[in-house]
């Protein structure tokens, strides 16, 4: 240990403060800006930041998935990064309605990093593979949407045609329409 | 206790060497002198920990106290927070807190500020000589780590410079677990450097909620996430909102009865919802103890402080244990960052170019994004074309002299700190 404290002289004030030093954006904001800088956005992807290039800490990644039954697609994901971040993973949603076994109608997103196994050490790269993948490899395993899944699972043909359909041309499924989306 | 005997155990530590103290201690009378007239100590936080700190510090014979704390003293509060009365429901934690304290121990001034830890300017933490921390959140502690670490200076070396250092000890409870640790920026781990030990939330996958809950938390979960956002769109959600409460809750509650799960209670509920791990008096008493303690070291060098972390369990035993963490060389808030000279006139462009030019820098850098606290001056990819215009400005016109640049590109594992100096500027720069 050092010593921190010379008693005698009492500690000597300095006028740093002043010099321009603070708090100016979370430590989380500094982790973010180097995700941003390295995001690695492969062919028919972009990204949005609607409020700025200074506000990072919300976006938009629109995808076009170019292989499996999701291909001809555009898909519009909104992620909200709080200040926590990466301690917290990203809050991501699908702004672009699908007939998905692992999303939802209202967008949510049942992706495993994204909740149990979020790891300070993963990034929005690591995300946005993660989402291809889904896209690529929807599992109806362990599904957000029941009866996407059933189908799937039950009559893969059917499933098919019904995402292709409503990505397509817009398509009623089970009482809910998917409008096109290409 | 009155009169001269007050302080004799602390005089005896203070005034006589020992096999267990500091490096540098030089025992002296004064030393009590300055913990009672000069140190100056901010208690971050009068809560759980936070008032258990205070009474501490306070006994332990530190003369000046403040203590900052955004919240009022709830009824709940009232089984640990031992400084607070029925009567205080509803006042400030911070006010009640130093008024009590300086009540009960004699020739102790204690400071209230009664607000957020955002609302502070730097001088203010400046001031002090030490920063305890008895807080309940990462953003909180991460806030303050950066308070702390934005004081320190590095000599041209990338030696610390001793008299920038900001000493903070930080306390934290977790039911019957908790730690004490000494945080020396620059020279031991600070908060961000290990920010992995801070334990991660429990979170369930969607599709457990959706499909196969299991468990009375499950349900709730399911209530709050999905149920919430599919029957009250456009709400938002407030956890302090009772009626809200009590919607998840019913809703969980018919949800568990259809999958035949027991246990959904209200207070589960709030548990859950809220994150709730049960706050144990004692579990504060003794992590408290142990960062007063670690405070009268560094102040008084009386003996050596912990290494710098300790961990206790009270689930198994009074177990404890103590590890030297590392520090992380690469951190983005504690880590040195390396002096650049440019001219001011010199256009980002330039700059860049330089950076990737110079002989050390430029090893790991191929295609370099530059930002400014916030401000992204440069970015490589997606924000190329938001920030291209910028490349022709002159640096001097985007950055003051002597700011921190950060620095990213791929070939980097971490955010590189670049200080800039401005070589026509230099008469007016140290």
């Amino acid at each position: 240990m050092i010593k921190l404290f010379s008693v005698k002289e009492k500690q000597k004030k300095e006028a740093a403060a002043a010099n321009g030093k603070g708090v100016k954006q979370s430590a989380g904001e500094l982790r973010l800006q180097k995700d941003i800088s390295e995001l690695n956005l492969q062919k028919g992807m972009s990204i949005r930041f609607p409020e700025g290039k200074d506000k990072l800490l919300h976006f938009e990644i629109t995808m076009k998935p170019d292989e499996g039954i999701y291909k001809g697609g555009t898909f519009t994901f909104d992620f909200v990064i709080a200040t926590s971040y990466p301690h917290d993973a990203p809050k991501v949603k699908c702004k672009t309605k699908v007939f998905h076994p692992n999303i939802d109608l209202e967008g949510n997103v049942c992706l495993n990093i994204l909740r149990e196994d979020w790891k300070p050490v993963l990034s929005i790269n690591s995300v946005i593979y993660g989402l291809q993948f889904l896209f690529l490899d929807p599992n109806p395993e362990d599904p957000l949407n029941k009866e996407a899944a059933e189908m799937q699972k039950n009559n893969p043909r059917q499933f098919e045609s019904n995402v292709q359909a409503s990505i397509m041309r817009g398509h009623h499924i089970n009482g809910h329409y998917f409008p096109p989306c290409k | 206790m009155n009169g001269a005997d007050r302080w004799a155990d602390l005089n005896k530590l203070l005034t006589r060497p020992g096999k267990i103290t500091g490096p540098g201690f030089e025992p002296d009378p004064a030393l009590l002198d300055f913990l009672q007239n000069d140190a100056r100590v901010l208690c971050v936080g009068a809560g759980g920990l936070g008032c258990e700190l205070l009474k501490d510090l306070a006994l332990q014979g530190f003369g000046n106290i403040d203590v900052i704390d955004m919240d009022t003293i709830d009824v709940s509060n009232l089984n640990r927070q031992f400084l607070f009365r029925m009567k205080d429901v509803g006042k400030s934690k911070a006010e009640v807190a130093a008024e009590r304290i300086m009540q009960r121990v004699e020739g102790v001034t204690v400071t209230p500020h009664f607000c957020r830890i955002e609302e502070k300017p730097m001088e203010f933490y400046e001031q002090f000589h030490i920063l305890v921390l008895g807080l309940d959140s990462l953003e909180a502690r991460r806030f303050m780590n950066q308070v702390a670490c934005s004081f320190l200076e590095y000599d041209d070396e990338g030696n610390p410079d001793m008299s920038t250092i900001k000493p903070m000890v930080d306390g934290g409870t977790e039911g019957l677990k908790g730690h004490a640790r000494v945080i020396l920026p620059g020279v031991t781990p600070c908060f961000e450097c290990t920010l992995w030990l801070f334990p991660p939330q429990t979170k369930f996958p969607l599709c457990t909620l959706a499909e196969t809950p299991r468990s009375p938390a499950h349900c709730i979960e399911y209530a709050h996430l999905i149920q919430w956002q599919q029957e009250r769109a456009g709400d938002e959600f407030d956890t302090d909102n009772e009626e809200h409460m009590r919607w998840v809750y019913e809703k969980a509650l018919k949800r568990a009865e259809h999958f035949g799960i027991q246990g959904v209670t209200w207070q589960l509920t709030g548990g859950v919802v809220k994150n709730i791990i049960p706050a144990i008096a004692s579990t504060n008493a003794i992590i408290a103890a142990a960062c007063a303690l670690e405070t009268l070291k560094l102040i008084t060098m009386c003996s050596t402080g912990i290494n710098n972390y300790m961990m206790y369990v009270g689930a198994d035993g009074v177990y404890t244990h103590t590890v030297a963490y590392e520090r992380d060389p690469a951190c983005t808030v504690c880590s040195s960052s390396v002096p650049f000279e440019v001219a001011s006139t010199d256009a980002l462009q330039q700059v860049i170019d330089a950076l990737v030019a110079d002989k050390t820098l430029g090893a790991n850098l191929s295609a370099p994004s530059i930002s400014h606290g916030a401000e992204n001056l440069y970015m490589r990819g997606v924000l190329e074309e938001a920030t291209h215009e910028n490349l022709s400005k002159p640096i001097g016109e985007l950055v003051e002299a002597g700011g921190v640049i950060q620095v990213n590109d791929k070939k980097l594992v971490s955010t590189m700190r670049v200080k800039l100096k401005y070589s026509d500027l230099a008469s007016m720069q140290q």
